[in-house]
């Protein structure tokens, strides 16, 4: 051993020591947990399809076509919003950050007139059977998630309006938006369950 | 905040004084640095492991003696629910996390966590969801009469759980503190994983983290997918009790077997969540004092990877007496067995790393090693429960009491003990008394194994778990008595304990920087750390960063891999 010159140790190399960013090992983390969560909700769902001892069955839904398209683009525009602040282009940024959180709303507003129509003409509601208690807690857990993303996606418009939001941002507008992309991905397995499996 | 004083010259006036109170107080209410957090989350787990422990005495005494009056049938269910949801929730956790909290950005050379205020934010939370589900016992009804705490065992079968058998608040006290604290836990969970793989300074690399990072990493990881069903059960037993939904309602086609699913899917690696951590611990603490370089480190990190994985797939070893299919028994049996392969694997190195060693017995190795046995014997009837007839016959019996009592007290319990005598100098900068610690070690060590031993016993007579009081003639009167002096024991070496911890805080021996000879980075900083930690960026080249300081001769890194 005391033959190797101190110099021939392999010493790490100092200058490629790199760390994975914090807030994006944060927010994976964040979406494994809440991936949990929905897949309790999916398998109560899917256990429970065709269990209900009272009517109405999953026939009276109508399938969401329109709100999934938009919901699904916004994971396109929020791409092209993400693009456009890495390189600098900030009222393009804004733009695409508008456009996204448009079909955000278009997907709430819509759901908000799917469960009006459910609720007050058809009274058919949480507690009304089985069916009724699984579509709404599925549902509505999505559309929780999309209320809080919305409420992320406002802070930053808010603070793009009033031009605090900078190139060296994108980073961490990125990471939102990995969380976006989240609740898109989720809805094409509550879609997927609801709309076509469980109907 | 008994565990912090603040230098107040004598010449203060009084009201300066109660300012400089405040200004205290305050500091700790709004503090985002880990250290603190850390310390308020030990404190708090300390304080309700006092009172869960009140509550198993009370019931002790309740069962020393056949048909006893001293707790109403109706308390005793409500202590029970309490001991059970206390230990795990309040006092597990958080102690788990509060340790993780003070000692993992120190042991990877890092100044304060990945999101400091998320960090407390979860502490907050859980702070908080534990006081509710503790407000429960004065809240609603409760100062007319026993308290609306929950009472409807700490697992809380569905249907039981319903409004039509639970009237009142007591079950919602329990579900909703939990989601309160499950958010705490995820946040904590969350800040941990991205501390340990973006914070670590530099040439830290993950095989040279140490093993408690490791497990703690390991621990959380596994939080985030079994915290996060029992809060999505929660949720549903919300749904179900306040906006009379179906999850769980027999009478609308909803199957209570679903709940005891979902809630073992959290409940068994809720088990692994909180013995991981105190396999960090011991796997710490057992190289210091054997001289020792951990032995196997890569197939110690492997084997706890395993079982966390292994972990997951178990759940139902709960339910064999539910009726499920031969092959759903079969699976379930097969891979509650297959646990004992990568712990087995665990408790060989350990003995490994002690073999040849120069062993110090101070009290912190005193307890690792009977942690050593008392976890192996824990295994042991674990696996006797796997075997589903074996289970049939002593399913819900004092058996199965004795068995996780064996894990989570003989093992998690024994494990946060020997982590407080080893750390308390550094956090502190105190030396607790090694006079008074023995005491506590060998007291307690006598009151677990009169206490617990003699369970497994009552158990295999056929006493059930859960019942308030029996018969004076089935033959358990003197074990029973027995099994309550025990939990005397305990108690006295627990209030030893607690007197240790304050004595050594204001009159300890002054610790140093390192006071065990011990090799992580958490032991180069002064006791207890400034709230930077580290003046400089540490700088790490093998798993031992002090000992190749300390024996600049014969550096680890020469040798590892």
């Amino acid at each position: 051993m005391s033959t190797v010159p101190v110099s021939a140790v392999p010493i790490f190399a100092d200058e490629n020591w790199r760390l994975p960013s914090r807030g994006r090992v944060g927010m994976l983390s964040l979406i494994v947990g809440e991936s949990a969560i929905f897949t309790i909700f999916v398998v109560a769902y899917i256990y429970y399809i065709g269990r209900s001892l009272t009517g109405p069955s999953p026939k009276i839904l109508d399938v969401p076509i329109f709100n999934t398209v938009c919901l699904l683009s916004s994971s396109i525009t929020i791409i092209l919003a993400e693009h456009a602040i890495k390189h600098g282009f900030m009222w393009r940024f804004a733009a695409w950050w508008a456009l996204t959180m448009a079909l955000g709303i278009e997907f709430l507003v819509g759901t908000g007139i799917e469960w009006k129509d459910l609720i007050v003409n058809q009274h058919f509601t949480i507690s009304t059977n089985l069916f009724g208690t699984t579509f709404y807690s599925l549902v509505g857990l999505h559309a929780t998630h999309v209320v809080v993303g919305m409420v992320g996606l406002s802070l930053v418009m808010l603070f793009t309006l009033t031009g605090r939001v900078k190139q060296e941002h994108a980073e961490r507008i990125e990471v939102l938006a990995l969380y976006w992309h989240f609740v898109d991905a989720v809805w094409v397995v509550v879609f997927t369950v609801v709309y076509i499996v469980g109907r | 905040m008994a565990d912090q004083t603040l230098p107040i010259p004598g010449s203060l006036g009084e009201e300066q004084q109660r300012a400089g109170m405040l200004e205290w107080l305050h500091s700790w209410v709004v503090t985002v640095d880990h250290k603190k957090l850390g310390i308020l989350y030990i404190v708090y787990a300390l304080f309700f492991l006092l009172v869960a422990g009140a509550e198993a005495i009370a019931m002790r005494i309740q069962l020393a003696v056949p048909n006893n009056h001293f707790l109403s049938p109706e308390l005793f269910n409500e202590f029970f629910t309490m001991h059970g949801t206390t230990m795990v929730f309040l006092v597990g956790m958080t102690i788990i996390f509060g340790i993780g909290n003070y000692l993992v950005p120190l042991m990877i050379g890092a100044r304060d966590m990945a999101f400091p205020r998320l960090n407390a934010f979860s502490f907050w939370l859980s702070a908080f969801g534990g006081l509710f589900l503790y407000f429960s016992f004065i809240g609603g009804f409760g100062l007319y009469g026993m308290g609306s705490a929950p009472d409807v065992t700490w697992w809380a079968y569905a249907p039981l759980t319903a409004k039509a058998f639970t009237p009142g608040h007591n079950t919602d006290y329990w579900a909703i503190a939990l989601i309160v604290m499950g958010f705490g836990t995820l946040g904590a969970a969350i800040n941990i994983l991205a501390t340990a793989f973006s914070m670590r300074c530099r040439g830290m690399t993950l095989m040279r983290m140490p093993l408690f990072v490791w497990l703690m990493v390991v621990t959380s990881g596994l939080t985030l997918i079994t915290i996060t069903p029992l809060t999505a059960a929660q949720v549903m037993l919300v749904i179900d009790r306040f906006l009379g939904g179906h999850f769980f309602d027999a009478q609308a086609g909803g199957a209570p077997v679903v709940w005891m699913h979902f809630f073992w899917i959290f409940g068994h690696p809720e088990v692994y969540v909180l013995i991981l951590p105190a396999f960090g611990i011991t796997s710490e603490v057992i190289p210091v004092f054997s001289r020792k370089a951990i032995f196997g480190y890569p197939a110690m990190v492997a084997a706890s990877v395993g079982i966390a994985f292994v972990s997951t797939t178990v759940w139902a070893h709960h339910m064999f007496t539910v009726g499920m299919t031969s092959v759903g028994n079969t699976f379930f049996v097969l891979s509650t067995m297959m646990v004992g392969i990568p712990t087995g694997i665990k408790i060989f190195n350990w003995i490994a790393t002690m073999w040849g060693g120069k062993i110090r017995f101070a009290t912190p190795m005193l307890f690792c090693t009977a942690f050593l046995f008392q976890f192996l014997c824990a295994g042991l009837t674990g696996i006797m429960l796997s075997v589903a007839p074996w289970d049939w016959q002593l399913h819900n019996s004092y058996f199965v009491i004795a068995h996780f009592h064996y894990t989570l007290t003989g093992s998690f319990v024994f494990c946060i003990f020997a982590a407080i005598y080893y750390w308390y100098p550094k956090v502190t900068g105190r030396m607790l008394s090694e006079t008074l610690g023995k005491w506590h070690f060998w007291l307690f060590l006598i009151g677990f194994h009169v206490t617990f031993d003699t369970m497994h016993f009552v158990g295999i007579l056929g006493m059930p778990r859960s019942i308030y009081t029996y018969e004076a003639d089935r033959g358990w009167n003197a074990l029973n008595m027995v099994i309550s002096l025990g939990g005397f024991i305990q108690a006295i070496a627990v209030l030893i304990f607690a007197w240790n911890l304050i004595y050594a805080y204001l009159r300890g021996k002054e610790a140093g920087n390192d006071p065990w000879d011990a090799w992580t980075l958490e032991w180069s900083t002064p006791s207890p750390p400034p709230a930077y930690n580290f003046a400089a960026d540490p700088v790490v080249r093998s798993r031992r960063p002090l000992w190749d300081i300390k024996h600049p001769q014969d550096p680890d890194w020469k040798y590892e891999r």
